[in-house]
């Protein structure tokens, strides 16, 4: 199962539009979307515009993959469960968001190790297959680093 | 903790998908404090264990009126709460409960998002002014006038 999600802020219709076009080119019915609500509605898979928290984590759990913005929620979301996640960053220029952040952020966890960066709808075609065989550089824990904890921690003791 | 002293009060704030993420990777900081979280999903009060949890409407700068709403209920709680220290990882709901928070003479931290690798958050370099620890996740972003780097969420 490869789940595929877009946050819960905006809509990422050229995301739905290019997996779309690959499970009906793949013959896959294996997909699963959480879309928002855009103007494009899959037809080659199910989806629904939002999911609770547990659902998402439930779908997160049961995918063998992830395809989805370049959210840090998600992200981390994936690597706590030691999922692959391929990402297609937002682009402000077409109005996905505010502005590019997403792509530093992919870039950054990109040269990590911990997930695989398409940055056009034909690289995220292409890479596709890569995740059957990627596996993310580490699986991480469920706090910050000892380093930001300590931090934050002597922060409140002597506040 | 010395005997004797009492736990300190925590607020706990963000908004919604991967500022909610950021706050529960940091959380475990917060365990020896008495702690209470404010965020916009109600369902995200499975996540805190029993501990106090408020929410809030969501608001983007776009809507003036969801704004002034969010942040008058945010004035309620720390009004409520009186917490000694205000830590958010933004966005919105983060920057109003620092200015609260400095009315109170609480202390504050804002935590900018891990996603902001090459440039603060608008709401980051805003509430920067009003963190008395003003925290990046990136190193290259930190400097005397900035936020301090103390390390990331992951």
């Amino acid at each position: 199962m490869i789940f595929v999600t877009v946050g819960h802020q905006m809509p990422f219709d050229r995301l739905i539009r290019v997996l779309d076009a690959w499970a009906e080119r793949e013959g896959r019915a294996d997909l699963f979307g959480q879309i928002g609500e855009g103007e494009y509605w899959p037809s080659y898979f199910p989806a629904a515009p939002f999911l609770t928290p547990a659902q998402f984590q439930e779908r997160m759990q049961r995918s063998d993959a992830i395809v989805s913005h370049a959210g840090t929620g998600t992200i981390i979301a994936a690597l706590q469960l030691g999922k692959p996640i391929l990402v297609l960053p937002r682009r402000a220029d077409l109005g996905e968001t505010r502005n590019d952040h997403q792509f530093a952020t992919a870039d950054h966890f990109e040269r990590a190790g911990y997930i695989l960066v398409a940055r056009s709808e034909a690289e995220l075609a292409a890479k596709m297959d890569d995740l059957r065989t990627f596996s993310p550089s580490a699986h991480l824990g469920d706090k910050a680093s000892p380093e930001l904890l300590n931090r934050i921690r002597a922060f409140i003791t002597a506040a | 903790m010395r005997k004797g002293e009492r736990h300190k009060t925590v607020l706990a704030v963000s908004s919604g998908g991967g500022h909610w993420v950021e706050l529960m990777r940091i959380a475990p900081a917060l365990d020896d404090a008495d702690v209470a979280f404010v965020t916009v999903q109600r369902e995200y009060a499975d996540d805190v264990g029993g501990r106090r949890f408020y929410v809030v409407n969501d608001a983007t700068r776009w809507n003036k009126l969801a704004v002034a709403l969010m942040a008058l209920r945010l004035l309620v709680i720390i009004l409520w709460e009186r917490p000694d220290v205000v830590i958010t990882t933004g966005a919105a709901p983060g920057y109003f409960a620092l200015r609260f928070g400095r009315w109170i003479k609480a202390k504050t931290v804002w935590l900018d998002s891990i996603a902001n690798a090459e440039e603060l958050s608008m709401s980051g370099r805003i509430a920067g002014r009003y963190a008395d620890l003003w925290l990046t996740q990136w190193p290259d972003l930190a400097g005397d006038e900035g936020p301090e780097f103390a390390g990331a969420v992951l």
